[in-house]
Parts: C-alpha cells; sequence; structure tokens
C-alpha cells in the first residue's frame, strides 16, 4: 500500500506547478504591508513610548527560545570561521608577516599541517573576509601590509588562537546570521575618507524598496597597525551618539544588536565625561592620557578626551531652528510623532525670544506648518505641533529643500540656523536622486546651515542615511526611543547640538616607532580620513557644539611588549627613528572656527601618565562592550563579566543614571550572548 | 545556516518586521505547494496562498510555540482552505438562478478543470476531510504530523488515507470500466 502512496506523491509532485514569480512578488509585499500595518495599530493602543511590554517571563522565555539555537549555530560558524580562513590563496603580498605569529612551535593541530595559520595573516584575508560578509570597499590603510585582526593579542600559540576563534565566532556569526536572515539592507563598508564624505552605503539605503527595513553602515573594525610602517592615524571626531540608542533599543526587546549597528565611538561619546574644561580662549581642551588595557596587561590605552566649552547662554547667538518633521503614516505610532511633539515642548523652555522656530513637516507633500516664530511664543509654537496629523508616504526631499529655503529667509547677521530633521528614517519615497540630495545637503553646509537628524522608532529605521544625512549636514545624528532619551538629547544637550563652536575638527595622532610597536584605533571606522587630509582645509570633517564631548581611545603595544603581533624585521628598519622613547606620540588637533576657512592647530606630546581615573575607566568599559558586541577578537578572554566590573566601579557621580542604564545593558548582552 | 523558524516567528510576533518577512519568504514556496494539493487547481491555489499571506500577520500572534512553526502553519493553510469552500459554497448558492451566463461561465471553468491531471481531479472529487490529509500526507508529512495539523490523531490519519485510497481506486475502476 506505501508503494501505493509513493505514487501518489511523485504524481503530484510532478504536477504541481511551479509559483508564479509575479504572483509570489505580490503576495510577500501584501503580507509585509498587513504585518506593518498591524503594528502601527498595536503601537497605537499601546499608548506609552516603550517597546511592547514583553515583560519579565516573556522577554526571559524569549531569551531561551533564542538560546537554544545557539547550539546548532556554534557548530556551523565555527566551520564557517575556519572556511573562511583556508579560502585565501595569495600570501605574496606579505612576506615580512609570514611569521607574524609568534611562536610556532606545537605542530600537533591538525590544521598546522594544511597551512592554516600561515595563509591567515594576509592583509587579503582580511579584506576576503570583509567582503564575504558585506560589499565593502577596501579602506585606504588596508594597502600596506597589516596583520589579520583575527589572532587576540595575548595569543601565543597559533592553535589557542584558532580556539579563540571557535569561541568568538559564534557570537560575531550570530548577529551576522540574524542580520542576514533578517535581510538587513545597507552594509557597505566606510572606511571611506570622511572627506568628499564617501556615505556608508547611503546609495543602497536609499533605494531601498519600501518595505519596513532597518539599514545599518557597515564597517571593517580598524586593523592593528605597526608603528614603523604607518605611524600616523587620522580621523575626523563623530560626536553623534544614534549607535546606542539602537543598542539599548535591541537589547531591551531580547535581542543582539546588529553588528554592523554598533559603532563603539558613538557608544563612548553617548556618555557625558567629567573632562577638564578648556581654559582662555581656546574653545576646546584636549586630555590625552595614557592607562592600563583592562583587557590586556601588556598593551595600552591612549585616552584622547576632548572637552568642547559651553558658552554662558546669554552669550551665544541667536538661533534659528527649522525643524523638519516627517508626519508619514508610519510616524503615527506612539513612539514617534507623540514623542516628538512632547521632546520639542520639552525643549521650549530653553530657548529665549532671540532665538526663532518653524516647523515644516513632510508626508505625501511638503508645507509649512508653523511660519518663523519667536522661540517665547511657546502657545503657538505648541498649537501648531498639536494640530500635526501623520498621513501618506514620505516626500522628504521636497521637505529638506523648503526647509533650508526657510531657514536661509531667518537667518540674519551672526545667527545660527539649523534644520532639525525629525523622521522615522523611512526616507525612501520621493528621492530621485540620492547623491543630489548628499550634494545639496553639502552645499547648505557651506552657506551656514546646519542639519541634525533625529531617529524615531524602529523597525524601518534607515540608520544608514540618517548618519549619511547628518554627516554631510555637519549635525548630529541621535535616535531617540524613549522620553527620558529625548531629554537627553534636547535639553541637556540643546546648547550643544544647536550651537556649533568648532567645524571640521581632525586628530591626527603620530606614534613614536621608538616607543610602540603596534597601535589600533578603536572605533571611528566610518571617520577614518587620509594622512594627508590632515592638513587640508577643504576636507570636510565632523564639528563640535558648545559643551559636546569627544572621547577616542588607541590600544598601544609598547616596544618590548609579549603583546605585540608582528616580528621585527629581518633585515632592520630602513630609517632609523628620532625622538627618544619617552615619548609614546604626538597629538595633533586641527579646527576651524565656525565661519572661518582657515584651520588651527592644537599639539601636545603623549607621554605616560598617572593612574586611570574613573572617567577613562569608564569609557574603557564601554569600549570593551562595544568590542564585545561586534564580536570583535582583540578581548581575549575579557568578557561581559569583567566589562560589567569595570564598569560599575567606575560610574563616579552618574546623576541622571546614564551609566547605571549601560551597566544593565552590559547584563542584558551577557546573557543574551550565553 | 539560518534562525530556526520558531525564533523568527516569536521576534515576528513582538513586532520583528524583518523577521516575519524572511518567514514568509521561506515558508512561500510550501504553503503554495500545500494549497495545490489541497485545491487541485493552479487558480485557486494562487488565491488561497494569497489568503493566507494576507492574514498571516494578524494571525502570527496566535503562535504560541507550543507546536512546531510549520505545523501551525500548514493548519493556517487548511483552515483557509476551509473558509474558501465555504464561500464558494455560498457564491454556488447565490449563483443558481443567475440564468444562462453564469452556468456558460462554470461550464468554462469545468473544461479547465477537466485539463488538470487525474489525480488532482480525482482529489477534487473526494470528500473534503479525505482530500486534506491526503494533500497533507502528499506533502511528505508522517501521519502524526498530519493529525497534529487537523487536529485528530495518527490512528484516524491511518484509517483517513486508506478510505482516500479505496476512493481513488474505485474511481479509476469506474473509469477504466467506462
Amino acid at each position: 500500500m506505501s508503494d501505493d502512496l509513493d505514487d501518489l506523491k511523485a504524481m503530484m509532485r510532478a504536477a504541481t506547478p511551479k509559483p508564479d514569480a509575479d504572483r509570489k512578488a505580490a503576495d510577500l509585499a501584501l503580507a509585509r504591508k498587513n504585518f506593518a500595518d498591524l503594528q502601527e495599530v498595536w503601537d497605537d493602543a499601546r499608548q506609552t513610548s516603550d517597546r511592547p511590554k514583553a515583560g519579565l517571563v516573556r522577554g526571559v522565555t524569549d531569551m531561551l527560545t533564542r538560546m537554544n539555537t545557539r547550539g546548532a549555530l556554534t557548530a556551523t560558524t565555527a566551520l564557517v570561521a575556519l572556511g573562511m580562513v583556508v579560502v585565501v590563496p595569495d600570501w605574496r603580498n606579505a612576506p615580512a608577516l609570514r611569521g607574524a605569529q609568534p611562536v610556532v612551535t606545537e605542530a600537533d593541530d591538525s590544521l598546522a599541517d594544511a597551512g592554516v595559520r600561515r595563509e591567515a595573516p594576509v592583509p587579503e584575508a582580511a579584506e576576503e573576509m570583509v567582503l564575504d560578509v558585506a560589499p565593502a570597499e577596501p579602506a585606504p590603510e588596508a594597502e600596506a601590509p597589516q596583520p589579520v585582526p583575527m589572532p587576540s593579542p595575548q595569543v601565543a600559540r597559533p592553535e589557542s588562537g584558532l580556539a579563540k576563534q571557535r569561541q568568538i565566532a559564534p557570537q560575531a556569526m550570530q548577529s551576522q546570521a540574524l542580520s542576514d536572515a533578517e535581510g538587513y539592507a545597507g552594509g557597505v563598508a566606510n572606511t571611506a575618507p570622511v572627506g568628499r564624505i564617501e556615505q556608508p552605503g547611503s546609495d543602497d539605503a536609499m533605494a531601498l524598496p519600501e518595505m519596513e527595513s532597518e539599514a545599518f553602515p557597515d564597517a571593517v573594525p580598524n586593523a592593528l597597525k605597526i608603528t614603523s610602517e604607518e605611524p600616523v592615524s587620522t580621523f575626523s571626531i563623530d560626536v553623534d551618539t544614534a549607535s546606542y540608542g539602537v543598542v539599548r533599543s535591541s537589547l531591551r526587546a531580547g535581542y543582539l544588536p546588529p553588528r554592523e549597528a554598533v559603532r563603539i565611538e558613538e557608544m563612548v561619546n553617548y556618555f557625558p565625561y567629567d573632562y577638564a574644561a578648556p581654559e582662555g580662549n581656546a574653545p576646546f581642551q584636549p586630555t590625552v592620557s595614557v592607562t592600563d588595557t583592562p583587557w590586556n596587561p601588556d598593551t595600552k590605552l591612549v585616552h584622547v578626551a576632548i572637552q568642547g566649552e559651553t558658552p554662558p547662554v546669554e552669550d551665544r547667538p541667536p538661533l534659528n531652528l527649522v525643524f523638519l518633521i516627517d508626519t508619514s503614516g508610519s510616524m503615527q505610532a506612539a513612539n514617534k510623532l507623540p514623542l516628538l511633539k512632547q521632546s520639542l515642548a520639552l525643549m521650549l523652555p530653553q530657548l529665549t525670544e532671540r532665538d526663532s522656530v518653524a516647523i515644516i513637516t513632510y508626508a505625501g507633500s511638503a508645507g509649512q506648518a508653523l511660519a518663523p516664530t519667536p522661540a517665547t511664543e511657546r502657545e503657538t509654537i505648541l498649537g501648531a505641533l498639536d494640530r500635526l496629523e501623520a498621513g501618506g508616504s514620505t516626500a522628504g526631499q521636497a521637505g529638506l529643500q523648503q526647509a533650508y529655503a526657510l531657514a536661509g529667509e531667518m537667518s540674519g547677521d551672526g545667527e545660527v540656523s539649523r534644520v532639525i530633521l525629525a523622521t522615522d528614517g523611512d526616507f525612501n519615497v520621493g528621492i530621485s536622486d540620492p547623491e543630489a540630495l548628499k550634494d545639496y545637503i553639502a552645499e547648505q553646509r557651506e552657506s551656514g546651515t546646519y542639519l541634525s537628524v533625529m531617529g524615531f522608532g524602529r523597525g524601518n529605521l534607515d540608520d544608514a542615511t540618517m548618519q549619511a544625512l547628518a554627516q554631510n549636514g555637519n549635525g548630529q545624528a541621535a535616535y531617540i526611543d524613549t522620553l527620558s532619551e529625548a531629554q537627553k538629547v534636547m535639553v541637556d544637550q540643546v546648547t550643544g547640538a544647536l550651537y556649533p563652536i568648532a567645524d571640521d575638527v581632525k586628530i591626527q595622532v603620530e606614534f613614536n616607532p621608538a616607543a610602540v610597536v603596534e597601535y589600533r584605533l578603536i572605533g571611528y571606522e566610518t571617520r577614518a580620513l587620509r594622512r594627508e587630509d590632515f592638513n587640508n582645509d577643504r576636507v570636510d570633517a565632523g564639528d563640535i557644539g558648545a559643551g559636546h564631548q569627544v572621547t577616542a581611545l588607541y590600544e598601544i603595544t609598547p616596544v618590548g611588549s609579549p603583546a605585540q603581533m608582528s616580528d621585527p624585521l629581518r633585515y632592520g628598519e630602513a630609517e632609523a627613528v628620532r625622538g627618544d622613547a619617552g615619548e609614546l606620540g604626538y597629538f595633533k588637533l586641527r579646527y576651524k572656527a565656525p565661519g572661518e576657512d582657515e584651520s588651527r592647530l592644537i599639539e601636545q606630546a603623549i607621554v605616560e601618565g598617572a593612574e586611570a581615573g574613573s572617567e577613562a575607566r569608564f569609557a574603557a568599559a564601554i569600549a570593551g562592550f562595544g568590542q564585545l558586541l561586534r564580536g570583535e577578537t582583540y578581548l581575549g578572554d575579557w568578557g561581559y563579566a569583567e566589562a560589567i566590573a569595570l564598569a560599575n566601579g567606575a560610574k563616579g557621580e552618574d546623576p541622571f543614571g546614564y551609566r547605571a542604564e549601560a551597566v544593565q545593558l552590559m547584563r542584558l548582552a551577557e546573557s543574551l550572548s550565553r | 545556516m539560518t534562525v530556526s523558524d520558531e525564533t523568527l516567528a516569536q521576534a515576528a510576533a513582538d513586532g520583528d518586521a524583518a523577521a516575519f518577512s524572511t518567514l514568509v519568504e521561506r515558508h512561500y514556496d510550501a504553503v503554495f505547494r500545500l494549497a495545490f494539493r489541497l485545491t487541485g487547481a493552479r487558480a485557486e491555489a494562487e488565491d488561497l496562498t494569497q489568503d493566507v499571506c494576507a492574514g498571516l500577520p494578524a494571525k502570527l500572534s496566535g503562535f504560541r510555540g507550543a507546536s512546531k512553526f510549520t505545523t501551525w502553519l500548514w493548519r493556517v493553510v487548511v483552515n483557509a482552505a476551509h473558509d474558501r469552500r465555504r464561500r464558494a459554497a455560498t457564491r454556488a448558492k447565490y449563483a443558481e438562478g443567475w440564468g444562462d451566463w453564469e452556468v456558460d461561465r462554470r461550464a468554462a471553468e469545468a473544461e479547465v478543470a477537466e485539463a488538470v491531471d487525474w489525480l488532482t481531479q480525482a482529489m477534487r472529487a473526494l470528500p473534503e476531510d479525505l482530500r486534506d490529509t491526503l494533500a497533507l500526507v502528499l506533502d511528505d508529512m508522517n501521519h502524526a504530523e498530519a493529525g497534529e495539523v487537523l487536529g485528530i490523531s495518527g490512528g484516524t490519519v491511518g484509517w483517513r488515507i486508506s478510505e482516500a485510497k479505496k476512493h481513488l481506486r474505485a474511481m479509476r475502476a469506474r473509469e477504466e470500466d467506462a
């Protein structure tokens, strides 16, 4: 009888037609649309700005369900990790690095015979791996041979290096697998110089079909540099904080954030630090200190802290603010438009009668919702806000043009104009030419009108586009998910976000090969600049607002440290090094006063300093946290437990509870990553 | 490596649009295949698949993770097929008395149906419960799984399958006699 059934099955299989491709596409689109509509309904019903109330029990159940898949992931990802190492055929270009692994004595590892570890430390390997993950542009720095960033600094033996990969891979790959599976779009590396801002996959991101999607710029983690080969590191400062908001919202929803959503510098810069205030006329004060690396006893951390001055409120020039508000249908959710209205209401008391506010809305078409109004006419402004209704699709470009035009009209002598774009990132409809849009924003920046971007809600938050717009517009990109976050962004930092004190701030650090063999910039992948661009005033870079703080961290390997990953050259250095080993390096910073074309220079030597203060330690803990989330391999055995202990011990005063919240998130990430 | 259906379904139920999208794309072809087995005609299978896609977002919140996601999904498809048949029956009742135009249209549809091969025709002639059961089992499901989808025991599935086969054999015998 069962033969009968098999015959029937075979017949049925033969008779079954293939689904029609057009029908399929239409059906899938319909399903997505209904799903999106349903989310809006639920969000409306919820009436809070929080994520879905998963509740503790539900959250834990979610976690358990997710963790069950982890075993399976581990097995496959380990294979994938090995596979990626073996793939690379070309190791001609890195003769110096062939022996880059410290001690190659153990031959008991079965992989040793396959030559795996010899082929691994080739620059191409790094690129190949990256290319597998995302369509990346090779970093400019990658042209010089470098050790591959896979094995951790403490790795003494290659086999333990491989073991480490196996341990670390699941985490990295987990997020990769998730993001693949979830169809995150975007994902183009942006190690290109910020100069002519080659924005992170914004083209792809903007060209996304109109559906629920989140896009994040992808970037290769900065590789370890050998000081004698490439002593100079150049980058633009970054005051964005959006990445931390995305990380927080992911972890609270019970899953690890996609790897490419984690930008370490933005996480570190999210927190207020108690840095030394600038003295005299300088708009800011750089402080460079050297401390121990928490995750590696054999390396040091160079901690670059920049504190912007906070001019007294009465001294600041009048502000012209044009709020460009996305009122498309997707903004209807409680954590979007209503939250935005509340945030604006919070901000108004910070402004004076010299400041003026206007509102442009855009949805199906762009329109002026509020003519320029003195900021003290609170009732008028709030009334206009209350009349905002969501509806229609998004025509961002028309809105942006209108907002800039209005800002231009409002701008008087010595006044600061800024367009503040509030959107859920759904900037897909109505853009005929994304490239032209970016050019347009850059052009407006030249004319003195800045652009800040505030992201609301998750679901179709297009992080890459937000980043691109804000960076081209010399502004800050922030992600607002709760009212307390709105408080932080709009009120606590209102002067900073709205009033620039220095433009085009670039940092260049030259390390002394006599004191430092290797170094690595943690984060700032999307902000790398070419060495020669540092002195080129035409090359754009990030800006600092009043009271802003910027932190950058380098991990350096002192000469003679066992943590050194590269072998010294057999035939010695080509040129002798000048300078004594007392200086670790030299720090240079260029900035332009707002409105000026010529940059000014601040410089100082980097010397080993005193014990790390709680501010530097907390920044290090967050940098470690970010690297754990990204699944980077430099941390060795240092994990979430150590990050939590470090951050807990360095909370300082923490008047707003930001640091305590970070520790909570670390705990969440720890349980999710198990 | 892919994320399990259950994880995706849970994420989708929590509002994760990307997870939902992945899930639907992953199972679309299988849903269509089952729809074809249940309806025996391409056009109807397409409509049924569309119904399932359109209704899935709302139904997903009812997925409790108690069974495998696919088991749950097949149940949704089978129920949607029942709904369609019920609606078709209602329409047929109202169509009586619509006159020659409707009769002609139905005749034309019947001709199309004839073109479909013997098995699908024969399946369309089966009683509904037998047809559903057979469709699931022909979709490479074992008796226990099919039973879980239909909410009946594996034994009942076995009995229905043998009934279905009896029907099919009888039909074939009639055709060969004719």
